[in-house]
């Protein structure tokens, strides 16, 4: 409770140590997400994501130092992976982002994604919510290096960058589903680099193919006109491919106007409180499911789980059947 | 997920470029289990402080190979201390002549590791500095 009273009243080293027991979700953590709960809600989320050395974090760093001049304060969440063998994790992204040290409307957290595949640590959507509530008006969020599948940070953040560099693969990676399907806005970024155009136009081919537009044009001197799917135009956001040079600061003006542009759309169109309230059922089931589980696991004598596993390992049932006997047995 | 990871944060204060032994320990103390922070060269003593703070981590290491450690060194311990982190062990690796050694631990710092240091007795002191401080 303490801590969160801190935290409220701007204390940063309790905020680095509630963020320590929220990461560890021990139950000091658990009580003071609860005490900060109704404070919260203010931030935009932004993600960014995208494979790894494509320059998020020098993105990030970018992103953070144009907010900054905007008078609203920053924090970032970097996630890195933890080792799978040994649990250990080595935290880099800080070495992009020296340019931010010194400034005080300034928090970077390293995170390790201890365990979790979908490009975000378990914690990581509680260490957000502890940095809205502590008034951060914009939360930068820099995934795991991502893959094709790492999409759950679009399902926690309102507007999601998906970063690419020049040279990483042809149109037919971007016509798969996956990390590009969940961009709101699509970077280019060491767009100083050949292959560019190469990647922006396999870029925008899959947009295209994703938001078919009504075209209209010329073909052999008359005019032809194509229509597009049945996608209704209106309020529909189209995301926007933009080419920024992070070590230079190229293109950020341009992304951090597209990421106003988006934040305004979602407002408008509802889609801000829409997203919030996806995010909100999805954690509901989570706890639901933890809390009957943990509850339900109470009342059952260990020798009885043990008893059901081996029934299962010398295959006498089925996981499902076991499971159901467990339950029904107890009622 | 109940083991509490030990974090730990790496740096390399002041302005010599070798950062291949602070690599080295990253590496060990990851393959130990450990959250290791990497921040890179040349950090201000307010840079590492405010990276300590901002990280809550257990732990500081600090690589100088500079001669600058008489400098350096005190100021970071200094400003931990002026940050309310009292309880953040500070390691220091890199050249150290011997002499400096025993003032270097009056001021608070942990350990001392030269060239050739077995990583394994780094990590068994961290470890053992570490279980000594309330969670």
């Amino acid at each position: 409770m303490e801590l969160a009273q801190s935290v409220l009243k701007g204390d940063r080293l309790a905020l680095a140590r509630l963020l320590s027991r929220v990461e560890n979700d021990t139950p000091e953590g658990r009580q003071a997400l609860d005490a900060l709960f109704p404070h919260t809600g203010r931030a935009h989320l932004i993600g960014v994501t995208g494979a790894p050395g494509t320059g998020k974090s020098s993105l990030v760093n970018q992103l953070a130092l144009g907010i900054r001049k905007q008078g609203q304060r920053v924090a970032i969440v970097a996630v890195d992976p933890s080792s799978p063998f040994t649990g250990g994790a080595v935290l880099g992204d800080r070495v992009r982002m020296r340019d931010l040290s010194g400034d005080s409307g300034v928090f970077i957290r390293s995170m390790a994604s201890r365990g979790s595949l979908g490009g975000l640590a378990a914690t990581t959507a509680a260490i957000t919510q502890v940095f809205d509530a502590a008034g951060f008006e914009v939360i930068l969020i820099e995934t795991v290096g991502a893959g094709q599948s790492e999409v759950d940070i679009a399902r926690l953040a309102h507007t999601t960058i998906v970063v690419e560099a020049p040279g990483l693969g042809d149109d037919i990676q971007a016509i798969k589903a996956g990390i590009l399907e969940i961009a709101d806005i699509l970077v280019i970024n060491k767009a100083d680099r050949p292959g560019v155009e190469t990647t922006e136009r396999a870029l925008k081919t899959m947009l295209e193919l994703a938001h078919p537009v009504r075209k209209v044009f010329r073909h052999h001197g008359q005019v032809m006109e194509l229509n597009g799917e049945t996608v209704p135009q209106e309020g529909l956001w189209i995301p926007p491919v933009l080419r920024t040079v992070a070590t230079d600061g190229r293109g950020i003006p341009e992304l951090l106007e597209a990421i106003a542009r988006h934040a305004a759309h979602l407002r408008s169109n509802g889609d801000w409180a829409r997203r919030e309230r996806a995010r909100f059922q999805a954690e509901f089931d989570l706890r639901l499911q933890e809390m009957l589980m943990e509850r339900f696991l109470a009342n059952v004598p260990a020798q009885r789980l043990e008893s059901a596993l081996e029934s299962i390992q010398l295959r006498k049932c089925s996981p499902r059947e076991a499971v159901s006997l467990l339950i029904n047995d107890k009622n | 997920m109940t083991e509490r990871k030990i974090r730990v944060l790496v740096a390399k204060p002041g302005l010599d470029g070798h950062d291949r032994g602070a690599k080295v320990v990253a590496r060990a103390l990851r393959d130990a289990g450990m959250e290791v922070i990497y921040t890179g060269l040349r950090q201000t003593p307010e840079m590492i402080a405010e990276a300590a703070l901002q990280e809550d981590v257990d732990v500081v290491g600090l690589s100088i190979l500079s001669g600058a450690h008489m400098a350096l060194v005190p100021r970071i311990l200094e400003l931990l201390k002026a940050n309310g982190q009292t309880h953040v062990r500070v390691f220091v690796g890199g050249i150290i002549p011997d002499e400096d050694v025993p003032r270097l631990k009056e001021m608070g710092v942990t350990g001392v590791y030269g060239p050739g240091a077995p990583t394994e007795q780094i990590i068994a002191e961290i470890r053992a500095a570490v279980s000594g401080v309330a969670a």
